[in-house]
């Protein structure tokens, strides 16, 4: 089974790469990992893997989102912004299946995937993490990893108890403790392996919850506030891994509050402003749009 | 097992990895480190109590008392283990065990029973293997129809229906109109609340003929022989008894497999997950519901089980006051004491509770009474008024009973608040088929 994570070697340059060449890098890498190669397969262009069109979800008398529409491409990092209870988490929510939409349609690759529940959204390749994060606290980190991967057999409880049976178990669940721990070392939290992941820092929880979601093998990434509370340096680290990983051809959609975060590192915003997209565009674009420094600044606030 | 942690109190034992002072240092710290070793030495310690509370009766009462406290120290420790998979890995508050177990019993007991009404509420007169699977069947597909719209609901829901669920299952084996519908209907019967006798015990007719006592066996009279009343002078019915306590271990060590089988696999770390958050479970692509629903049921079937074991070898069977929602809680205080998700700590706790708090008390108050020469004042205020400590204590000694209940919520109190976790609480059960505690070779570190 190869793994969806780069060799430690290619994290290296690939570093190394993002931190030379801005946050936003285009070019290619030199060496193409497994996962690129994967990714080329994916049939991108005409479906774009998520869209999301007329989207209301009322909550009682509440209409949090009032027909949202938007598109996220193939391979790139899209930034959600909007400010306070503009329906950012609501969207997330409906997309993944926490809530269902009051009306409104959610596509993923082509297929229309409106109210399906959350798991069935992750089997499909889409996962998200979570605005406060939400480790399990008295699982190990590495615990918390190898819960992730898909399609393990030993989730069964026959062959999990079964002699003869459990052979097959022992053996995938030692290439997925091979494969948790490179993730780790990707997200250079190897030496908390064996640590309870309650007692992981805000930051460190922020990183196993992403390494968590990877570990799904998703095609799509939604972020819910993966930089909240998280210092400088670490944030830094987390979104060089954004970087590398969107390289790799994974698609990310990104909810963050902090405007230039959303800026230096999207090449596509969506704006939210009550319920509804109020823009889209490019980072420059949106940063010389009347209505969303009127929406940040103004009065509705 | 080498991960285990050392439990608390470990005040003059040797650091790990210095030599032991002595050889019973060494035993004391071996033990301490091995599971079976933390089991045996709690029973051993258990025995030294009840030689000194009965050595004057002779060694009929030492090894009589050393059965009843080990028959009921497993049976506890079946029903904890069977709570502690629902409970202690997956957090499904189920407070119907009573209720299961008393499925269990009594649907052996209806399939086993002689159709004949002569002897009783008839059954169906098939083997006993088919009437243990057939209860463990019945627990199971209640629990499942018990779980469907339960589990989809929050935690206190499921604890509501599951309480429900088993005063419905005691009322209805009480009830002398269900008893008659089944008559009418199946042809067989509860025996309402007079219960119902249990099939003959099968380790009874290895040592006697039909199990009809003074015909004993080649086997029977070999036992009997060395340590019955011709030998040792122990009672034939405390040495089969034994022979059955040592079915009971084996049903231990097998449920005690099977969860560590379950706990140590992805399944198992599914459970944990759950426990923890389901949303991130959710999230992770896996059906928390489905999850749920299954380790309820097996847990459940268990649950039969442990009912068929304990009180399918007690002779006859009654809905009340056998199967009162009180037995529940014992079986969650075994857990809580023995430390939720451990299966060691479950086995540990049913032990614990069932010598040490449930039985102990009533031994040593009865031992005590014996001692004490003075009359038992009529109440409470005369043992106060009369200022007399030798008159309080026949008091209290007399009424050791609903005195044990104050003491039981008093060691509860003193668990919660010095060591919420119970003895093997804080211990870190791997979720996972293979060793994680560090680096396989082969990876690279780059530090």
């Amino acid at each position: 089974m190869s793994s969806d994570i780069p060799e430690a070697s290619d994290v290296a340059d690939a570093a190394d790469e993002v931190d030379a060449a801005d946050a936003i890098s285009d070019e290619p890498e030199a060496n193409d990992s497994a996962v690129e190669e994967a990714a080329k397969h994916i049939p991108s262009g005409g479906t774009s893997p998520l869209r999301v069109d007329g989207l209301v979800k009322r909550f009682g008398g509440v209409t949090a989102v009032d027909g949202a529409s938007f598109e996220v491409e193939q391979g790139s990092l899209t930034g959600l912004i909007g400010p306070n209870g503009a329906g950012k988490s609501t969207t997330f929510n409906c997309i993944t299946g926490v809530h269902e939409p009051t009306a409104g349609s959610v596509y993923f690759k082509g297929e229309d995937v409106t109210g399906l529940e959350p798991y069935q959204m992750a089997r499909k390749g889409l996962v998200r993490t979570f605005q406060i994060a939400r480790e399990l606290e008295e699982m190990t980190v590495l615990e918390n990893l190898m819960l992730a991967p898909k399609g393990q057999i030993g989730e069964s409880a026959i062959r999990a108890v079964t002699p003869g049976l459990r052979g097959e178990v022992i053996e995938q669940e030692e290439e997925t403790r091979e494969r948790a721990w490179e993730t780790l070392d990707f997200f250079e939290i190897d030496h908390l392996a064996t640590e309870h992941a309650g007692n992981l820092s805000g930051g460190q929880r922020k990183l196993l919850e992403m390494a968590r979601a990877l570990m799904t093998d998703p095609e799509v990434v939604l972020l819910d506030e993966p930089l909240a509370g998280v210092n400088p340096t670490l944030e830094e680290k987390l979104l060089d891994r954004i970087h590398q990983l969107r390289e790799d051809g994974y698609t990310f959609l990104l909810v963050e509050h902090d405007m230039d975060v959303i800026m230096n590192n999207c090449e596509h915003v969506i704006v939210m402003h009550q319920g509804s997209v109020l823009a889209e565009g490019t980072g420059d674009e949106i940063r010389n749009n009347e209505q969303v420094i009127e929406a940040y600044l103004g009065e509705d606030i | 097992m080498s991960d285990a942690s050392p439990p608390s109190g470990e005040g003059g034992s040797p650091a790990d990895g210095s030599a032991p002072e002595s050889a019973t240092a060494a035993l004391i710290d071996a033990a301490r480190r091995s599971d079976l070793g933390l089991v045996l030495g709690t029973l051993l310690l258990v025995y030294l109590a009840a030689t000194l509370l009965t050595f004057t009766d002779g060694l009929n009462s030492v090894v009589g008392l050393m059965r009843t406290l080990t028959f009921l120290g497993l049976v506890y420790a079946l029903a904890a283990l069977a709570l502690n998979l629902q409970w202690g890995y997956a957090g499904l508050f189920n407070i119907g065990v009573a209720g299961f177990m008393a499925l269990g019993v009594y649907t052996m007991g209806i399939v086993v029973r002689s159709p004949d009404p002569a002897f009783g509420p008839p059954g169906f007169g098939l083997p006993l293997p088919v009437g243990i699977v057939a209860g463990m069947l019945m627990a199971a597909v209640v629990g499942l129809l018990a779980a469907l719209p339960a589990l989809r609901l929050k935690a206190d829901y499921l604890a509501i229906v599951t309480l429900g669920i088993s005063e419905i299952i005691r009322l209805f084996l009480q009830s002398s109109a269900f008893d008659t519908f089944l008559r009418d209907t199946l042809g067989v019967g509860t025996g309402g609340g007079r219960g119902m006798g249990m099939p003959q015990n099968p380790i009874r007719e290895l040592f006697l003929v039909d199990g009809q006592a003074g015909t004993p066996t080649a086997l029977g009279d070999l036992i009997f022989g060395v340590f019955g009343e011709s030998g040792l002078g122990i009672s034939n019915t405390i040495l089969i008894d034994w022979a059955y306590i040592a079915v009971l271990a084996a049903f231990v060590i097998g449920f005690y497999v099977l969860l560590e089988r379950l706990g140590r696999s992805p399944f198992g770390r599914l459970l944990k997950a759950i426990r923890e958050d389901e949303l991130v479970a959710d999230s992770l692509g896996k059906n928390v519901d489905l999850i749920k629903i299954k380790v309820f049921v097996i847990g459940c079937a268990l649950m039969g089980l442990a009912g068929i074991l304990w009180f399918g070898s007690q002779g006859n069977v009654s809905p009340t006051p056998q199967f009162m929602p009180v037995l529940t809680f014992y079986v969650f205080i075994a857990v809580i004491i023995g430390g939720s998700g451990s299966n060691t700590g479950a086995v540990l706790g049913g032990i614990v509770f069932a010598t040490v708090l449930f039985e102990g008390p009533r031994r040593i108050g009865s031992s005590l009474r014996d001692v004490i020469d003075a009359e038992t004042p009529p109440s409470f205020g005369d043992a106060l008024v009369s200022l007399d400590p030798t008159a309080f204590l026949a008091y209290a000694t007399d009424n050791i009973a609903p005195l044990q209940f104050v003491f039981l919520g008093l060691i509860l109190v003193f668990i919660m608040h010095r060591r919420p976790d119970g003895i093997l609480g804080d211990r870190i059960e791997t979720a996972a088929a293979v060793d994680l505690s560090e680096r396989p070779s082969g990876g690279e570190t780059d530090e």
